[in-house]
């Protein structure tokens, strides 16, 4: 037997010829795969030397000068310092991250649509199952687009203008006096800090990066004090059997610091008002960004929702019914025994929905929202007739951004997935 | 609507309502350009358009496929308009009759294939002379017929009465045209700010500017006054006074015949140099008869032979005129004040009443 297999896997001591390229099992495989190499190298070295030399004889060539030109154009929704004398690299720098922040907040929001969606889908109440089987079947069946224009239509339609918040018979009012609900977005009062460190003294109360980072660190500081309690609480209960209660220590982990820095900073809140043509001061999120980050999220939240639902149907369903003899009631049995083993299966086509959001929000351009496919794939294309750089500049984007995201998220689903030892 | 496809986005760009503003960039040019040389070639160097036109019975004029005011059929399919009038004068001056003209509609992205193939003769339609178009695209412009410019229109109720007084007010424009580039310059070197808001088509920037969405929508200023005349109540609307860029627009026609350039060039010069001499379609049949100005009977061909050096008879002009009146009385009937589009001559005034419509001597 042995010496069978030994004599099949060693190779023939004959010499080597040409034929057993292709007739060799041990070389075919290899031959195949050198001429597909060599095919792909061929057909892209002709397509990239076409376009050379087609953009030649157009009298043209690839050149990025242009990022460093002034764009001449303003974008409304400006997460850096930029104006319209700023370059072309700097409007595709703000539409970049004006992608990632409608990508970030459209993925958040569909999760938690999704999980709510999917689980209540699984319900025995059959009203709420039906309902969320219709969310589900209504929303991924229409294009996103088509969700995009009607958000961002009712929105526009529906809400009122600036206008109508003026005057002595105005019909509309702003809510407490603090919000602001408008179809060119909300506005709502921004913190600002009176002992900023941008604060001069004729500045007034202002807000820069190093007072955020300030308060992000207490937050952080906050998380890791708060799962130290966490932890503290584990020990004890495995130690005694009795869990302290913690919910106070807590809150005061969480809201102290934050609330000391914020006092040491002069905290104020610039509140919006109706002034001259629209609101002044507090924060805007544009309607055109509400509209994208809802419509992305509702939509993808149906697909996550059916992830979410296999995810759970993966699971047997002895678990429950061992987790229900055992006591447990239904909530935390969902959310202690039946989502951890779920999550194996949902995180995997989770990061594709992710993924779509992100190249999903080059839709934005329906409803104006600013993203790096307005700004460095349309306007500047447009402007510069630079379509050839321009769009490779936007793969490249596209490409990093996804990459990452898959990177992460793979991360991710290492620590959840199942530990064989 | 989305730019699914960007590098077809290029030459698919919807154009401006007007459709005279559209970059004319490098590429669309390059194209256009190759479609022209292989128009020309294709039928020859049409130096006899006259000949063929007036072989053909009927003069082919491009126009736009619907601009109130400028261009459009009325309820019984009849075309109407300021650039019409300029076709049914140049009929009226070749072939002694205004309606024989077969108007042939063109879009944005058409229109100079159209003229270049020979589909057309001219092209009378709301067309920004630049110099790509005159010298890469190989037309020739002959003459201006409307001086445009982007303007602003803003909400009556908002009480504002010049542009400098936007500041801080919320602008629809449309995305990727040089409106948006005369906006970020407008609004800079006059210190001022606001908050854009980039739409695809006009059609979109109307319903966004109606539902109050934006405080402004600025476009061309006549596209302006168009889309304001289809409004629910365009009394509630107003075009503010200031002008941002220059957009002149003027009939158009091949490279390479001049005989039928000249005769176009001098039939929208005609009813120009009518208006400034006070030739009018009501006493155009009494000037006619001869008069003490000499530059009127040259015009009306009592006196000297400009017809003939044309290629046409003595009456030409007068029967160009006699089709709806001179300029002044063209402008006035189809866009001016008392019409529904209600534009002020503006810069479109002659010479010697502060405008730019000036035309060279009749002599």
């Amino acid at each position: 037997m042995t010496t069978m297999t030994d004599h099949v896997a060693e190779a023939p001591s004959g010499s080597f010829k040409l034929s057993m390229l292709l007739n060799d099992t041990r070389y075919r495989s290899l031959t195949f795969q050198f001429i597909a190499l060599v095919a792909i190298i061929a057909f892209m070295a002709f397509v990239g030397g076409n376009l050379v030399r087609n953009l030649a004889e157009a009298g043209l060539n690839i050149s990025y000068a242009f990022l460093g030109e002034p764009a001449g154009y303003d974008i409304n929704q400006r997460p850096i310092e930029y104006d319209s004398q700023s370059s072309h690299g700097r409007a595709a720098l703000v539409g970049l991250i004006n992608t990632l922040i409608v990508a970030f907040l459209a993925c958040i929001t569909a999760t938690i649509f999704g999980v709510i969606a999917g689980v209540l889908r699984l319900s025995n109440n059959w009203i709420v199952s039906k309902l969320m089987s219709f969310y589900v079947e209504i929303f991924r069946n229409v294009p996103v687009l088509i969700w995009i224009l009607i958000i961002f239509s009712v929105m526009i339609n529906a809400m009122p203008a600036p206008r109508d918040f003026r005057g002595d018979d105005a019909t509309s009012s702003m809510l407490f006096d603090l919000f602001a609900f408008t179809n060119r977005g909300v506005f709502a009062p921004a913190p600002q800090f009176t002992n900023s460190f941008a604060a001069t003294a004729e500045s007034g109360p202002t807000s820069t990066g190093l007072d955020w980072l300030l308060v992000v660190g207490a937050l952080v500081l906050s998380f890791f004090v708060a799962r130290a309690i966490g932890s503290w609480a584990t020990a004890k209960q495995e130690a005694t059997g009795d869990r302290p209660t913690t919910w106070y220590l807590t809150l005061a982990a969480w809201l102290l610091p934050v609330v000391l820095v914020c006092m040491f900073l002069g905290l104020t809140w610039n509140v919006p008002a109706l002034k001259g043509f629209n609101f002044q001061g507090g924060m805007q999120v544009r309607g055109s960004l509400i509209a994208l980050w809802f419509a992305l999220a509702i939509y993808t939240g149906a697909f996550i929702a059916e992830n979410v639902r296999a995810g759970i149907l993966a699971i047997s369903k002895g678990q429950t019914e061992a987790a229900a003899a055992l006591g447990i009631r239904p909530g935390r049995i969902m959310s202690l025994v039946i989502l951890p083993q779920a999550l194996r299966v949902i995180i995997p086509p989770l990061i594709s929905q992710y993924l779509n959001i992100t190249k999903n929000s080059s839709l934005a351009i329906a409803v104006g929202y600013m993203d790096v496919t307005g700004t460095l794939g349309g306007i500047t294309l447009l402007q510069t007739g630079r379509a050839i750089e321009t769009i490779l500049l936007l793969m490249l984007f596209y490409l990093t951004i996804s990459l990452l995201i898959s990177f992460f998220m793979n991360i991710f689903n290492n620590r959840m997935k199942l530990k064989e030892r | 609507m989305t730019r699914i496809w960007p590098i077809m986005a290029i030459q698919n760009r919807p154009t401006h309502m007007g459709g005279h503003q559209e970059e004319v960039n490098m590429k669309k040019s390059l194209f256009l350009g190759a479609l022209t040389a292989a128009g020309l070639a294709a039928t020859g160097v049409a130096a006899q358009t006259l000949d063929e036109v007036k072989a053909r019975g009927k003069l082919n004029c491009g126009v736009t496929t619907g601009v109130p005011g400028f261009a459009e059929p009325d309820a019984n399919g009849v075309w109407q308009g300021f650039d019409v009038a300029v076709c049914r004068a140049v009929a009226a001056a070749v072939l002694s009759d205004p309606t024989a003209v077969e108007f042939v509609p063109t879009t944005g992205k058409t229109r100079f294939t159209a003229l270049a193939s020979g589909e057309i003769d001219m092209l009378a339609r709301n067309t920004t002379w630049t110099f790509s178009r005159d010298v890469d695209l190989k037309f020739e412009f002959t003459g201006v017929n409307y001086y445009d410019g982007q303007g602003f229109m803003v909400p009556k109720e908002l009480g504002v009465s010049s542009a400098t007084e936007l500041d801080g007010a919320t602008v629809c424009i449309q995305t990727g045209t040089t409106t948006e580039l005369n906006l970020a310059d407008f609004f800079r070197s006059n210190n001022m700010s606001y908050e854009p808001v980039p739409i695809e088509t006009g059609a979109e920037a109307v319903q966004q500017y109606n539902a109050g969405a934006c405080d402004v929508y600025t476009t061309d200023r006549s596209a302006l006054a168009a889309q304001r005349a289809n409004f629910e109540t365009p009394g509630d609307h107003v075009i503010l006074p200031e002008v941002v860029s220059k957009e002149p627009l003027g009939p158009l026609v091949r490279h390479g015949d001049n005989e039928w350039a000249d005769i176009v060039r001098w039939t929208l010069n005609a009813l120009i140099t009518a208006e400034e001499l006070g030739v009018t379609s009501v006493n155009l049949a009494e000037m006619a008869g001869g008069s003490n100005n000499p530059e009127i009977n040259r015009l009306l061909g009592t006196e000297g032979d400009l017809g003939g050096m044309l290629g046409l008879d003595a009456d030409w002009a007068e029967r160009a005129i006699g089709v709806s009146g001179n300029y002044g009385e063209v402008f006035e009937k189809n866009i001016g004040e008392s019409t529904p589009i209600g534009l002020a001559r503006g810069l479109n005034a002659q010479y010697y009443d502060g405008g730019l419509i000036y035309s060279p001597p009749f002599r």
